[in-house]
């Protein structure tokens, strides 16, 4: 069942633009020059019940923009979008009870008092049973390891701590829906890891869709089966990971280890070699010739060990990024 | 309807909560209240001394204003602004519109007019319940300014006019604020408010010493309402006729700004950017 259904969806900014200067400043007063920039362009997107989906893009691609309106934060310029059957942007509270939204960058709770009171606030925003309340707090907050932290001040904890506290404010009403935009940036890989493996659990257990906008691939590659990406304001893939690796991914990996650590000559005509450090080589080598490659490698030298690879995620994609921005 | 007031409750009790954090802060800034009213009452005393100086009668008077009349008018102010006076609220908004912040209203379940109501409804009672100690020690030491308790009806429409100032000078702020959604800085506009209200709310000088149709006209606009006008009535100022009516234009002033808020509010949010990430 489709939880979230996305049709033209589109969000044009006018941004003012400033020249260089003070003459340029003063001028500014009287006449500014403004100029569109197309945050979104006519999105299509379903997403079913359970979905755990990620958004990659390269910065300004339209993903952030995507979840403000997802979550009602922005108005779009033209399109429509439901959410559980919910116009995002009318803001009912009948829809802003059921979704939560996760800003990594963003602060939520009070900062001055302990994370618990920020609880209790949400408590009664989300009218939720004290009982309800008490049990889901003390699960998630298990879950997280925080639960001696509640009663110190939320300015006092760490970025990671936070993080966890943003978390279980946000899921405290048990939300269907949760839009988490880039929940870990600035964590450190043992933060990361736990709340990665957090998310992994609660959506598993709970069953939510979920959307995250993450540039951490560990991110995507922990928790996401499918992956949309956006470039430039539209939808270029939407898809498996793997399935990124067979329309992106145009190579691959070869690992060769030589036999007394003897490197032989002219080893790139095979392709490029990426690295030399004997007795390990590594050449990248076009999909379509890695068994010609092998064949003629294994009968030609003395190799010990052997492997292919696809090539790191990020790769690909960062290949596949440059590319979009190259063709405009 | 009970949900809701439990709802309001929290966030009463939250925010009363922070306004406790911070003691050194918070204690400052009570006592700092008090200093403005002493360089008045050394400039005023100049003032009506220059005027026996030159002549005039035991007891001169300005506008209508003895010597006493003035002191008793400017403790009056202060306590008048200590309701209507919203310090940060503006800019308080306008800030969490530029930096987004202000997301966190618009995808929670809650009107955030409503919850920055609250929020300074808890500062300002803790405001009172400490300065409250201090300022019956100075109202009791400056007793002899004043000329007696005024009569139930006057209080009562004082009570009215201050309890509306508190609501007017909220609502007044948060509007301004709010037009943040298509200024983003509103700082200027904020210096130009605040230097409106010094001189037309009667913090600096009692709006009847404005001149002829200055005067009719600043009494015709929200800004003595914030300061003046519970002052003026406290002290017997205004007269019968006149009180019926600032009243009146008191609350529909009040009411246009609770309006005014709504509106920019929803048309704000309607253009809002969600800047900051």
């Amino acid at each position: 069942m489709a939880v979230i259904e996305i049709e033209g969806l589109a969000k044009a900014y006018r941004v003012y633009q400033k020249k260089e200067g003070l003459a340029a400043a003063i001028g500014g007063l009287f006449r500014r020059q403004y100029r569109m920039v197309e945050a979104v362009r006519g999105i299509d997107l379903c997403v079913d019940q359970g979905e755990f989906v990620a958004f990659l893009g390269p910065n300004g691609a339209g993903k952030t923009t995507t979840l403000k309106l997802l979550s009602g934060v922005i108005s779009p310029t033209s399109g429509t979008a439901r959410v559980m059957g919910f116009v995002p942007w009318r803001r009912e509270n009948a829809y802003r009870r059921r979704f939560a939204l996760v800003m990594g960058q963003k602060n939520q709770l009070w900062w001055d008092l302990p994370a618990n009171e920020s609880f209790r606030l949400h408590q009664q925003i989300y009218r939720i049973d004290r009982q309800q309340f008490d049990r889901t707090r003390d699960e998630l907050t298990g879950m997280l390891g925080v639960g001696n932290l509640l009663r110190q001040p939320v300015r006092e904890l760490s970025l990671g701590e936070r993080m966890k506290m943003e978390l279980i404010a946000a899921l405290l009403h048990s939300p269907d829906v949760l839009f988490l935009d880039e929940p870990t940036i600035g964590l450190d890989v043992v933060a990361q890891y736990n709340i990665q493996n957090f998310l992994k659990h609660y959506q598993q257990s709970r069953k939510i869709t979920v959307l995250l906008t993450s540039h951490y691939m560990k991110d995507i590659l922990a928790l996401c089966h499918r992956v949309v990406i956006i470039a430039l304001g539209r939808i270029i893939y939407d898809g498996s990971l793997a399935g990124i690796v067979d329309q992106f991914g145009g190579h691959k990996v070869i690992s060769l280890q030589m036999l007394n650590g003897h490197v032989p000559d002219q080893l790139d005509r095979y392709g490029e070699l990426l690295s030399s450090e004997p007795p390990h080589i590594k050449l990248r080598v076009d999909r379509g010739v890695v068994p010609d490659v092998l064949a003629n490698v294994l009968a030609n030298h003395s190799v010990v060990d052997v492997s292919v690879e696809d090539p790191p995620m990020e790769e690909i994609i960062a290949a596949m990024f440059r590319r979009i921005k190259d063709e405009g | 309807m009970f949900p809701r007031l439990a709802t309001s409750w929290v966030i009463f009790r939250i925010s009363l909560e922070e306004r406790l954090v911070y003691r050194g802060d918070f204690a400052l800034g009570a006592v700092m209240r008090f200093l403005p009213i002493v360089t008045q009452i050394f400039l005023w005393a100049a003032v009506f001394a220059a005027l026996k100086a030159q002549g005039a009668p035991q007891r001169p008077e300005i506008v209508g204003y003895t010597y006493d009349n003035i002191i008793a008018y400017y403790l009056l102010v202060m306590i008048t602004r200590m309701f209507s006076s919203m310090p940060g609220l503006a800019s308080g908004i306008a800030r969490d519109i530029r930096d987004g912040t202000i997301k966190k209203y618009l995808v929670q379940p809650i009107d955030m007019v409503g919850f920055l109501l609250l929020y300074r409804v808890a500062h300002k009672l803790v405001y009172y319940a400490v300065a409250g100690a201090p300022f019956a020690l100075l109202y009791y030491l400056c007793r002899d300014y004043f000329g007696g308790w005024p009569d139930a009806a006057t209080m009562t429409a004082f009570i009215a006019s201050l309890f509306m100032s508190f609501l007017l000078g909220f609502f007044l702020e948060a509007t301004l604020g709010m037009t943040g959604f298509w200024l983003l800085e509103v700082n200027s506009l904020l210096f130009v408010y605040m230097l409106l209200s010094f001189f037309f709310s009667g913090h600096m000088f009692p709006i009847d010493m404005l001149p002829g149709a200055w005067g009719t006209v600043v009494k015709l606009s929200p800004l003595p309402y914030l300061a003046y006008f519970p002052a003026a009535v406290f002290l017997g100022k205004v007269s019968d006729q006149e009180l019926h009516w600032a009243l009146w234009l008191q609350l529909a002033w009040l009411l246009f700004f609770i309006a005014a808020s709504r509106a920019v509010f929803r048309f704000g949010t309607r253009r809002y950017s969600g800047y900051g990430g």
